[in-house]
Protein backbone atom coordinates (compact mmCIF):
# COMPACT_ATOMS: atom_id res chain seq x y z
CA UNK A 1 0.00 0.00 0.00
CA UNK A 2 1.29 3.40 -0.94
CA UNK A 3 1.77 5.72 1.99
CA UNK A 4 0.77 9.33 1.44
CA UNK A 5 2.75 11.95 3.36
CA UNK A 6 0.59 14.34 5.38
CA UNK A 7 0.48 17.59 3.48
CA UNK A 8 0.49 20.49 5.96
CA UNK A 9 0.55 23.03 3.15
CA UNK A 10 -2.65 21.67 1.67
CA UNK A 11 -4.30 21.68 5.10
CA UNK A 12 -3.25 25.29 5.58
CA UNK A 13 -4.73 26.26 2.24
CA UNK A 14 -7.95 24.44 3.02
CA UNK A 15 -8.29 26.12 6.42
CA UNK A 16 -7.60 29.55 4.91
CA UNK A 17 -10.27 28.98 2.29
CA UNK A 18 -12.80 27.92 4.91
CA UNK A 19 -11.89 30.92 7.09
CA UNK A 20 -12.28 33.27 4.14
CA UNK A 21 -15.65 31.80 3.28
CA UNK A 22 -16.88 32.15 6.87
CA UNK A 23 -15.42 35.62 7.42
CA UNK A 24 -17.08 36.85 4.24
CA UNK A 25 -20.46 36.03 5.81
CA UNK A 26 -19.99 38.43 8.71
CA UNK A 27 -22.35 41.38 8.51
CA UNK A 28 -23.48 44.13 10.83
CA UNK A 29 -27.23 44.62 10.74
CA UNK A 30 -27.65 48.36 10.89
CA UNK A 31 -30.43 49.94 13.00
CA UNK A 32 -32.39 50.89 9.86
CA UNK A 33 -32.24 47.32 8.51
CA UNK A 34 -33.97 45.68 11.46
CA UNK A 35 -37.52 45.67 10.15
CA UNK A 36 -37.61 41.89 9.92
CA UNK A 37 -36.04 41.47 13.36
CA UNK A 38 -38.60 43.85 14.83
CA UNK A 39 -41.46 41.81 13.44
CA UNK A 40 -43.98 40.44 15.93
CA UNK A 41 -43.14 36.85 14.98
CA UNK A 42 -39.56 37.41 16.15
CA UNK A 43 -40.69 38.12 19.73
CA UNK A 44 -39.76 35.34 22.15
CA UNK A 45 -42.87 36.05 24.24
CA UNK A 46 -45.43 36.15 21.43
CA UNK A 47 -47.29 33.02 22.59
CA UNK A 48 -48.13 32.96 26.30
CA UNK A 49 -49.46 29.40 26.29
CA UNK A 50 -46.37 28.03 24.59
CA UNK A 51 -44.27 30.03 27.03
CA UNK A 52 -45.93 28.49 30.04
CA UNK A 53 -45.47 24.98 28.58
CA UNK A 54 -41.81 25.67 27.98
CA UNK A 55 -41.47 27.04 31.52
CA UNK A 56 -43.10 23.92 32.92
CA UNK A 57 -40.85 21.56 30.97
CA UNK A 58 -37.80 23.57 31.99
CA UNK A 59 -38.84 23.53 35.66
CA UNK A 60 -39.54 19.78 35.58
CA UNK A 61 -36.23 18.97 33.96
CA UNK A 62 -33.94 21.42 35.73
CA UNK A 63 -35.74 21.88 39.03
CA UNK A 64 -35.22 25.57 38.47
CA UNK A 65 -37.27 28.32 36.94
CA UNK A 66 -36.89 31.79 35.54
CA UNK A 67 -33.96 33.38 33.77
CA UNK A 68 -35.83 33.72 30.52
CA UNK A 69 -36.41 37.42 30.65
CA UNK A 70 -34.31 39.48 28.29
CA UNK A 71 -34.93 43.07 27.31
CA UNK A 72 -35.75 43.97 23.75
CA UNK A 73 -36.35 41.98 20.62
CA UNK A 74 -33.34 43.10 18.63
CA UNK A 75 -35.05 45.85 16.66
CA UNK A 76 -32.49 48.38 17.83
CA UNK A 77 -35.18 50.77 19.03
CA UNK A 78 -33.78 52.80 21.95
CA UNK B 1 12.27 27.89 -4.95
CA UNK B 2 11.53 30.90 -2.67
CA UNK B 3 13.51 31.23 0.52
CA UNK B 4 11.77 31.10 3.89
CA UNK B 5 11.99 34.91 4.21
CA UNK B 6 10.43 35.45 0.79
CA UNK B 7 7.64 33.06 1.65
CA UNK B 8 6.94 34.78 4.96
CA UNK B 9 6.87 38.21 3.35
CA UNK B 10 4.36 36.89 0.86
CA UNK B 11 2.20 35.42 3.63
CA UNK B 12 2.26 38.62 5.68
CA UNK B 13 1.31 40.65 2.59
CA UNK B 14 -1.56 38.29 1.87
CA UNK B 15 -2.74 38.55 5.48
CA UNK B 16 -2.65 42.35 5.38
CA UNK B 17 -4.67 42.43 2.17
CA UNK B 18 -7.21 40.07 3.73
CA UNK B 19 -7.55 42.17 6.89
CA UNK B 20 -7.81 45.40 4.89
CA UNK B 21 -10.49 43.87 2.69
CA UNK B 22 -12.57 42.74 5.66
CA UNK B 23 -12.18 46.10 7.40
CA UNK B 24 -13.24 48.11 4.35
CA UNK B 25 -16.27 45.92 3.74
CA UNK B 26 -17.65 46.60 7.21
CA UNK B 27 -16.56 50.21 7.63
CA UNK B 28 -18.87 53.08 6.64
CA UNK B 29 -18.30 56.81 6.54
CA UNK B 30 -18.31 58.80 9.76
CA UNK B 31 -21.75 59.31 11.33
CA UNK B 32 -23.32 62.77 11.21
CA UNK B 33 -22.25 64.77 14.23
CA UNK B 34 -22.97 68.20 15.72
CA UNK B 35 -20.95 70.92 14.01
CA UNK B 36 -21.04 69.51 10.52
CA UNK B 37 -23.26 70.72 7.70
CA UNK B 38 -26.36 68.81 6.78
CA UNK B 39 -25.71 67.27 3.34
CA UNK B 40 -28.05 68.44 0.60
CA UNK B 41 -31.05 66.11 0.82
CA UNK B 42 -31.75 66.72 -2.87
CA UNK B 43 -28.73 64.64 -3.84
CA UNK B 44 -30.08 61.43 -2.29
CA UNK B 45 -32.96 60.78 -4.71
CA UNK B 46 -35.58 60.68 -1.97
CA UNK B 47 -39.18 59.88 -2.86
CA UNK B 48 -41.57 62.73 -2.12
CA UNK B 49 -41.39 66.49 -2.35
CA UNK B 50 -38.51 68.11 -0.54
CA UNK B 51 -39.68 71.27 1.26
CA UNK B 52 -37.71 74.51 1.15
CA UNK B 53 -35.30 74.30 4.07
CA UNK B 54 -33.43 77.55 3.43
CA UNK B 55 -33.03 79.69 6.55
CA UNK B 56 -35.15 77.30 8.63
CA UNK B 57 -34.53 75.36 11.80
CA UNK B 58 -35.04 71.75 10.70
CA UNK B 59 -35.57 68.54 12.61
CA UNK B 60 -34.60 65.61 10.36
CA UNK B 61 -36.19 62.47 11.78
CA UNK B 62 -35.38 58.97 10.55
CA UNK B 63 -38.25 56.56 11.22
CA UNK B 64 -39.78 53.26 10.10
CA UNK B 65 -43.23 51.76 10.44
CA UNK B 66 -41.89 48.72 12.35
CA UNK B 67 -40.27 50.80 15.08
CA UNK B 68 -42.36 51.27 18.24
CA UNK B 69 -40.58 54.36 19.60
CA UNK B 70 -40.98 56.02 16.19
CA UNK B 71 -44.72 55.56 16.56
CA UNK B 72 -44.55 57.12 20.03
CA UNK B 73 -42.56 60.08 18.70
CA UNK B 74 -44.99 60.96 15.91
CA UNK B 75 -47.59 62.87 17.98
CA UNK B 76 -44.77 64.82 19.64
CA UNK B 77 -43.12 65.73 16.32
CA UNK B 78 -46.50 66.69 14.89
CA UNK B 79 -47.16 68.96 17.87
CA UNK B 80 -43.72 70.57 17.43
CA UNK B 81 -44.45 71.19 13.77
CA UNK B 82 -47.79 72.84 14.53
CA UNK B 83 -46.36 74.91 17.37
CA UNK B 84 -43.22 76.26 15.70
CA UNK B 85 -43.87 76.18 11.93
CA UNK B 86 -44.86 79.84 11.89
CA UNK B 87 -41.49 80.79 13.42
CA UNK B 88 -39.44 79.15 10.65
CA UNK B 89 -39.22 75.57 11.84
CA UNK B 90 -40.04 72.33 10.11
CA UNK B 91 -39.80 68.64 10.79
CA UNK B 92 -38.71 66.46 7.85
CA UNK B 93 -39.60 62.81 8.35
CA UNK B 94 -37.35 60.39 6.47
CA UNK B 95 -38.92 56.97 6.16
CA UNK B 96 -36.52 54.02 5.82
CA UNK B 97 -39.05 51.22 5.33
CA UNK B 98 -38.03 48.69 2.71
CA UNK B 99 -41.60 48.56 1.39
CA UNK B 100 -43.49 51.67 0.44
CA UNK B 101 -46.78 49.96 1.36
CA UNK B 102 -45.69 49.61 4.99
CA UNK B 103 -45.10 53.35 5.20
CA UNK B 104 -48.40 54.20 3.54
CA UNK B 105 -50.38 51.91 5.85
CA UNK B 106 -48.68 53.46 8.87
CA UNK B 107 -49.38 57.01 7.69
CA UNK B 108 -53.07 56.25 7.22
CA UNK B 109 -53.44 55.69 10.96
CA UNK B 110 -50.77 58.16 12.08
CA UNK B 111 -51.25 61.16 9.87
CA UNK B 112 -48.94 64.09 10.50
CA UNK B 113 -48.71 67.65 9.25
CA UNK B 114 -44.97 67.62 8.49
CA UNK B 115 -43.52 66.47 5.14
CA UNK B 116 -42.47 62.83 4.80
CA UNK B 117 -39.82 61.68 2.35
CA UNK B 118 -38.88 58.09 1.67
CA UNK B 119 -35.27 56.95 1.55
CA UNK B 120 -36.09 53.93 -0.60
CA UNK B 121 -32.48 53.06 -1.37
CA UNK B 122 -31.41 53.74 2.24
CA UNK B 123 -28.53 55.89 1.01
CA UNK B 124 -29.27 58.89 3.19
CA UNK B 125 -29.69 56.85 6.36
CA UNK B 126 -26.46 55.01 5.61
CA UNK B 127 -24.72 58.35 5.14
CA UNK B 128 -26.06 59.56 8.50
CA UNK B 129 -25.08 56.21 10.02
CA UNK B 130 -27.74 56.53 12.69
CA UNK B 131 -27.15 54.70 15.97
CA UNK B 132 -30.74 53.68 16.70
CA UNK B 133 -34.32 54.07 15.60
CA UNK B 134 -35.68 56.68 15.55
CA UNK B 135 -32.83 59.19 15.20
CA UNK B 136 -33.31 62.90 14.88
CA UNK B 137 -30.97 65.72 13.95
CA UNK B 138 -31.68 69.35 14.76
CA UNK B 139 -30.23 71.67 12.16
CA UNK B 140 -29.89 75.43 12.61
CA UNK B 141 -30.81 78.16 10.10
CA UNK B 142 -27.35 77.97 8.52
CA UNK B 143 -27.66 74.24 7.83
CA UNK B 144 -25.33 73.12 10.62
CA UNK B 145 -26.29 70.06 12.66
CA UNK B 146 -26.53 71.19 16.29
CA UNK B 147 -28.03 68.25 18.19
CA UNK B 148 -28.36 64.53 17.65
CA UNK B 149 -30.94 62.29 19.34
CA UNK B 150 -30.70 58.52 19.03
CA UNK B 151 -33.92 56.87 20.16
CA UNK B 152 -37.05 58.48 21.59
CA UNK B 153 -37.38 58.43 25.38
CA UNK B 154 -40.83 59.98 25.81
CA UNK B 155 -41.20 63.18 27.81
CA UNK B 156 -37.43 63.50 28.37
CA UNK B 157 -36.69 63.64 24.66
CA UNK B 158 -39.67 65.95 24.09
CA UNK B 159 -38.37 68.42 26.67
CA UNK B 160 -34.90 68.35 25.15
CA UNK B 161 -36.26 68.90 21.65
CA UNK B 162 -38.36 71.87 22.76
CA UNK B 163 -35.42 73.44 24.58
CA UNK B 164 -33.06 72.98 21.63
CA UNK B 165 -35.56 74.19 19.02
CA UNK B 166 -36.50 77.29 21.03
CA UNK B 167 -32.82 78.09 21.51
CA UNK B 168 -32.23 77.98 17.74
CA UNK B 169 -35.39 79.94 16.90
CA UNK B 170 -34.38 82.89 19.08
Amino acid sequence: MKKYPFDWKRLGQLLSTVLLAIAGGCATVQPWERGTLADYTMRPDRDELSNSFAEHVYFTRESAAGGRGVGGGGCGCN
Amino acid sequence: MPTIIQRNVRNVAFGLILVAGLASSSALAEPWAPGQSLPSLATFALEGTLPDLANKVVLVDFWASWCGPCKASFPVLDALQKRYASQGFTVVGINVDEKRGAMETFLKTHSVSFPILRDARQKLVASAEIQGMPSSYIVDRKGIIRNVHAGFKGADTEAELIREIEELLK
